[in-house]
């Protein structure tokens, strides 16, 4: 392999993304497929909305509706949410810290394969005899009557799944401890890398609990045992409290990255240092603990009794401080500033608000005897709407058009990108913000209908038209996307001319190597120290000119998780009984995966290296995308 | 580069203080491993004295606490340079253990 570029045909391209171990081309792959995700939800969303525009509407049935919503949900939290941050971690993260890739770029492919495999597995359900039906929760009383395999491929598909993002938020901690470019202390990393750290560590200690959970609902349902059968000594309260214990640090999983990129878009877009940087750092590794400590509020309701009950309402209260101080730190990047109102940045300023009404009925949700009114109505899809869609579809959107030049070196229009805005947002609140109070006045959730007679037609109507807004916005952003593609113009280092930090100091996309010395770091916003000491390189190096080890490419991450794709088919379908060869497909299923494993093990795949003499080429012919 | 070795010769005052840190650790060493027998001893004494099971259960669990952080920072070396990032992990990793552990034994099952 050589670093000397060259026209690749279609097959070769998709070999190449398929073998690939870089992190750049990853977060390509989990932009793509996280975007493919998040459309397939969104196409859910609608079909829901469809069917509550007017009252005692048939246009899905009571069982198709019930598939519906719990595969928006699942979709929208694993399948489109997490990839999306995930990609923007992946793309830019390591440059932040000046690295030449992630700790495990061979294990970062696998996490990526074994989420795809896993989501694509999820959603074949719906071609298979039905999809899971019993909420994205999956409530285990629920769930084992369920008839079919949709709960089967619920389990298995988000075990494979969840694999991957272990994988990944494993990777990203031992890159961020391990791989930080000389003079880059923890207090000058950039606030994504730390938000990216403190959700890797959520995930490190937030995903077991989730396994353990699905294990047991897969023993329960495939092979006759009785964690959660109460006639056979089970309880079934312990998958909802395994549940949230995942499910409650999920949230912040996904939110605290968003803050991240909400951060850096402050600092770039009002061109000032960050305010309060170190208390921002201190909020998040505190909502980060806090998060671990507040689950039961989600089963005020299922009767732990006044004392549960009050400790974990006062716990949830707490969470709304450190927030609240990330919220008054970004007003006061603001203030003062000298602020670009580009796209990026209208999405950050609208996130404060949307955010903040999200957090506000958070915490009137804390308080267990209010959410004994509250539990299961459309308020509390009105709340958790505002904090994901409000907080992190917001900041993935905003993060989509900021790291779009350094992921492919194009700038997505800015005109088009205010149209997108717009519809989404009035949509956003069109569509949630009447759900409130649809809430109040008794709407449940998860009822796919409901009478003339309740006085709930308009703001139904109001809810779903807001909804319509949301497509067309998204509409509009892929035809961004498009035309962005075809018209190609390039951009150079720093296309918003006002970044901070090591990302916007090397080429968009940077060579496959990302720096080719590594960089010096004096600072915090190591870029914009250099620029503003007139640095015309935009960095100081910490080393000479050398050869570079690089990874080679491979294929394996592919074929393990093929194989425990494969292998849960097997199981799926093993204890029907009348499938003779099921037990066949999950044992090549696992051969498959074990066996390419043991290949891994036994040869040896030292890598190559970049020469002095290729380095010195790239950097004058400004060839630069390697093998 | 990796293939550049360097290689280091001590002088005798850096030979000196690794031999009087390294005679400190093995100290150290057996000191807690006369504390860890002595902690064992204790258990089964108590057992074997037939005191009662609320008095005995949660004092074997104390001690197995001290011994478990014992055995880590002593024949472990979790306090070596460069370990603070993992003590941190691992430490937050029992926090959310305990927690879980504790809402679990108080609100499910008492």
């Amino acid at each position: 392999m050589s670093s000397i570029a060259q026209k690749k045909g279609f097959g070769a391209t998709i070999w190449d993304f398929m073998t690939t171990v870089d992190h750049k081309k990853i977060a390509i792959l989990y932009l793509i497929s996280g975007g493919f995700f998040f459309l397939v939800g969104g196409i859910e969303a609608m079909l829901i909305r469809i069917q509550l525009a007017k009252a005692g509407n048939d246009f899905l049935s009571a069982g198709l509706y019930n598939e519906i919503i719990t595969m928006h949900g699942t979709t929208m939290i694993f399948l489109a949410s997490m990839p999306l941050l995930l990609a923007f971690m992946n793309a830019i993260m390591p440059l932040q810290i000046g690295a030449r890739d992630v700790a495990f770029p061979f294990l970062n492919s696998l996490g990526f394969w074994l989420f795809f495999f896993g989501g694509i597995f999820l959603n074949l359900s719906w071609f298979m005899g039905g999809a899971p039906d019993a909420g994205w929760t999956n409530y285990a009383s629920l769930a084992l009557a369920s008839e079919g395999h949709g709960i089967d491929f619920y389990t298995l598909g988000l075990t494979i799944s969840g694999f991957g993002t272990l994988i990944a938020g494993i990777n990203f901690l031992v890159t961020i401890i391990n791989m930080r470019a000389p003079g880059m202390t923890y207090m000058r990393m950039p606030l994504f890398t730390w938000t990216t750290f403190v959700a890797s560590a959520l995930i490190l200690l937030a995903f077991p609990p989730l396994t353990v959970g699905l294990f047991f609902m897969i023993f329960d349902r495939l092979f006759n045992s009785s964690f959660f059968v109460v006639e056979m000594g089970g309880n079934t309260i312990i998958w909802e409290h395994l549940f949230w214990i995942f499910g409650h640090p999920e949230v912040y999983i996904l939110i605290l990255p968003a803050f991240g990129i909400f951060s850096e878009i402050f600092a770039i877009f009002s061109r000032k240092r960050l305010f309060g940087y170190t208390a921002l750092v201190f909020a998040t590794i505190l909502i980060g603990f806090y998060g671990f400590m507040v689950w039961a509020h989600h089963m005020f309701t299922v009767g732990l009794g006044p004392t549960a009950n009050a400790v974990f309402a006062l716990a949830t209260m707490i969470i709304a401080v450190p927030t609240g101080i990330k919220i008054f730190n970004w007003l006061l990047t603001i203030w003062g500033g000298s602020i670009s109102f580009t796209v990026p940045m209208i999405y950050a300023v609208a996130f404060i608000p949307s955010f903040v009404a999200g957090g506000v009925t958070g915490v009137m949700q804390a308080i267990a005897p209010l959410d004994y009114q509250l539990h299961d109505s459309y308020f509390i899809v009105a709340h958790f709407h505002y904090v994901i869609v409000g907080g992190v579809v917001l900041g993935i959107l905003a993060g989509t058009h900021l790291y779009w030049p350094k992921m492919f070196g194009t700038m997505l229009s800015e005109k088009l990108g205010k149209w997108t805005f717009w519809f989404f947002f009035i949509g956003f609140h069109l569509t949630f913000f009447i759900q409130h109070f649809l809430g109040l006045m008794g709407m449940p959730r998860r009822v796919y209908t409901f009478g003339a007679d309740q006085g709930w037609d308009l703001f139904n109507a109001i809810s779903s038209a807001g909804a319509v807004f949301m497509a067309i916005g998204v509409i509009i952003l892929l035809v961004n996307v498009v035309m962005t593609t075809i018209k190609n113009e390039r951009v150079g280092n720093d296309p918003w001319g006002d970044g901070r930090t090591l990302e916007w100091a090397i080429p968009s996309p940077p060579p496959f190597y990302n720096f080719a010395q590594t960089p010096l770091v004096r600072g915090l916003d190591t870029f914009w120290i250099e620029k503003m000491d007139g640095n015309k390189k935009g960095m100081i190096f910490a080393e000479p000119l050398g050869d570079i080890h690089m990874p080679n490419n491979s294929i394996i991450p592919f074929v393990i998780s093929l194989g425990m794709f494969i292998a849960s088919f097997g199981a799926l379908y093993f204890l029907d009984g009348d499938k003779p060869w099921a037990l066949a497909v999950l044992i090549i299923g696992l051969l498959i995966t074990f066996g390419s494993m043991l290949v891994r093990s036994l040869k040896d795949d030292l890598g190559f290296y970049i020469t002095k003499e290729e380095l010195l080429e790239d950097a004058k012919g400004g060839k630069t995308d390697g093998h | 580069m990796a293939h550049d070795t360097h290689i280091h010769v001590r002088t005798q005052s850096e030979f000196e203080y690794a031999k009087k840190k390294r005679a400190d650790e093995m100290k150290g060493h057996l000191a807690t491993f006369a504390i860890m027998i002595f902690l064992t001893l204790i258990a089964f004494t108590m057992v074997a004295a037939g005191f009662s099971t609320y008095l005995i259960v949660p004092i074997i669990l104390l001690m197995a606490g001290i011994q478990v952080i014992l055995q880590l920072y002593y024949f472990m070396h979790l306090s070596g340079k460069g370990h603070g990032m993992v003590a941190f992990f691992l430490f937050c990793g029992i926090f959310v253990a305990f927690i879980t552990v504790l809402a679990l034994v108080t609100i499910v099952w008492w």
